[in-house]
């Protein structure tokens, strides 16, 4: 099938009008302004729904509304916007409804600026807002995962009846690829529970339990799900990683710059391999163990102050060293300086975790 | 036998958990009365609010989400966008409303969004306990006005139907009170009038509802419609404010 070369952001875009977009609700912030700007383009052309909102509070419960009914709505924000929505994305956990959110990160925190971090991921990963909740959170690392994860979160919200968010970055988002985009088969799912339908059998959509022990269910309910979730979906590449000497774990962009590293690296016979989560909830937990107990040495490397080397520390075999690198501010480092750092640890002078 | 008044088919049979004199009870009943009128039941839903009104949808027979403090007309939107052939009202206080809410019932009634809303007015915080409202009165007293409002720190009562009128994306609004059956009377016609301009396509039609909180405001059941008489409908005047139904049946 032919490529298009095409933006991440617009990637995402055409992406949920293939994989059938009933609505969008957004409001313009950068780096992610290419996703309503090219949905307002086109969604009228295909008779669906483009609404820009007042803000990114009442975008987000509009999807909230919207998810009620059952059909597929998506929004689409970066890092302070997300913030923002992160009250309705609670009661759109509690209320279990389906609904893809994509997060262009930028650099944070505050205003920040408009280029590229990876700062959001303890926001996206553990939840975010208040309560116990978690969200689906792929991490594409090209324009071309940009198209498929977003046909893949409309099927994982629609499967868990999950808010699934799309954990992109400022340069994903604004980057040229090629992409090729693959119809995929949409799979049914039951809408009993869904309101709007004009039948008689009424149904409510809430997430308020004043009984503590009806509430309590309602959060062991979810947990149920979320265990599901990290049985069933977790995806992720490994790169290499069977004979390194140190695994370099990384995803999103910073990924793309590492698996440069692991190549110049084996080109002067330096053993290194990769670890790419393109989960982060769920996290692939038992191959971080798996990897870290042969490699002995990993590091990971992010555009943030240390977010998910927590987790890659957590997961990793006790004996295993676990190092960090990271740039932030919207510095992306370079694969020199990944090799570099690399070295360093093989030499015996990272800095551990 | 014929049957001379029953309870609405809308409302569920079961006992409202509001205050003695409490006016949420009567309005209920007339949105129901209007709804079963109107032969919407089935095809009708409620968005609750974050107050005395958040287990709305315990009372009434249909559909309904409940919403996020304030949210209600962005999730009635996300609603009403997503299943245009449904019949979506939201059902929200003036803390929830003309508060946090501000950014969201101004823009929804901008876009002239084709939804009712019910506005339902008592010059308080009632769920929380009494704490001060943006539509609580110069001087009077609550919880965390408790020397009275003062509108040179607290500013003055907003008029939510004064306000919104304004707005060109607005097609009906009316404020009424539930203070006699006249009135009662009046507000039912209200909320039907607001109701069948959605099913008409005419857009955005808001009822504000002056109504009673004796337990907040300190005085007896019986005194809470006196209030209103007294106080309340001084500084909201009663009456239609906006009014373009006609010109806009049929989306027009």
């Amino acid at each position: 099938m032919a490529k298009e070369f095409i933006k991440g952001n617009e990637a995402i875009g055409k992406a949920a009008i293939m994989a059938g977009l009933d609505c969008y609700f957004g409001y313009p912030i950068t780096p992610q302004s290419e996703i309503p700007e090219y949905l307002a383009a086109e969604m009228p052309k295909v008779g669906k729904v483009f609404l820009q909102a007042e803000s990114e509070v009442a975008a987000i419960n509009m999807v909230y509304g919207a998810a009620g009914t059952g059909i597929r709505v998506m929004t689409s924000s970066s890092s302070p916007g997300i913030s923002l929505k992160v009250e309705g994305i609670s009661y759109i956990a509690s209320a279990e409804l389906p609904c893809v959110i994509v997060n262009v990160q930028r650099g944070g925190p505050g205003l920040g600026n408009i280029a590229p971090e990876q700062a959001d991921y303890f926001q996206a990963t553990k939840g975010g807002g208040h309560g116990n909740y978690r969200l689906l959170v792929l991490a594409p690392d090209s324009a071309q995962e940009m198209a498929d994860f977003t046909m893949l979160a409309f099927d994982l919200a629609e499967k868990y009846r999950n808010p699934v968010m799309i954990l992109a970055d400022g340069c994903l988002g604004q980057m040229k690829e090629a992409v090729e985009f693959k119809k995929t088969v949409r799979k049914e799912y039951n809408k009993d529970w869904t309101i709007g339908r004009g039948e008689k059998d009424h149904k409510v959509i809430s997430s308020i339990d004043i009984e503590p022990e009806k509430l309590e269910q309602r959060n062991l309910k979810l947990l149920d799900k979320y265990k599901t979730m990290e049985k069933e979906e977790v995806l992720f590449e490994e790169y290499l990683c069977d004979d390194a000497d140190l695994v370099l774990v990384a995803y999103g962009i910073t990924s793309r710059v590492a698996r440069s590293a692991v190549e110049l690296a084996r080109e002067k016979g330096i053993k290194l391999g990769l670890f790419r989560p393109k989960t982060l909830f769920p996290f692939p937990k038992k191959d971080i163990y798996r990897v870290s107990q042969k490699a002995k040495k990993m590091l990971t490397c992010e555009l943030s102050t240390g977010q998910m080397v927590e987790d890659v520390k957590l997961n990793s075999h006790k004996d295993t060293e676990v190092y960090f690198y990271g740039r932030c501010g919207g510095v992306i480092p370079a694969d020199l300086e990944l090799l570099e750092q690399a070295q360093k640890v093989l030499d015996g002078k990272g800095v551990r975790f | 036998m014929k049957t001379v008044y029953e309870k609405p088919k809308s409302l569920n049979d079961v006992h409202f958990h509001y205050c003695p004199g409490c006016g949420h009870g009567v309005i209920h009943k007339l949105v129901a009365e209007v709804i079963d009128e109107l032969g919407i039941q089935h095809k009708t839903v409620g968005v609750a609010p974050v107050g005395c009104a958040v287990f709305a949808y315990n009372y009434y027979n249909f559909d309904f989400s409940q919403a996020a403090h304030g949210r209600a007309p962005a999730v009635a939107t996300g609603i009403k966008r997503s299943k245009p052939e449904t019949v979506v009202f939201s059902y929200q206080g003036d803390g929830d409303l003309a508060a946090i809410g501000t950014a969201e019932i101004i823009h929804a009634a901008n876009r002239g969004e084709n939804i009712t809303v019910i506005f339902v007015n008592n010059a308080i915080y009632g769920m929380t306990g009494g704490q001060m409202a943006p539509t609580t009165l110069v001087g009077q007293k609550a919880t965390t006005a408790p020397y009275g409002r003062d509108p040179k720190t607290m500013g003055h009562p907003i008029k939510v139907s004064e306000l919104l009128s304004n707005l060109e994306g607005v097609t009906y609004i009316e404020r009424t009170a539930i203070t006699t059956p006249g009135e009662i009377m009046k507000a039912k016609k209200a909320i039907k009038k607001a109701f069948q301009n959605q099913i008409d396509g005419a857009g955005f039609s808001m009822v504000e509802i002056l109504s009673q909180c004796p337990t907040n405001w300190g005085v007896k059941p019986v005194d809470g419609t006196k209030f209103i008489k007294e106080k309340l409908q001084e500084v909201f005047p009663l009456g239609v404010y906006k009014d373009l139904s006609e010109e806009r049946k049929g989306g027009k």
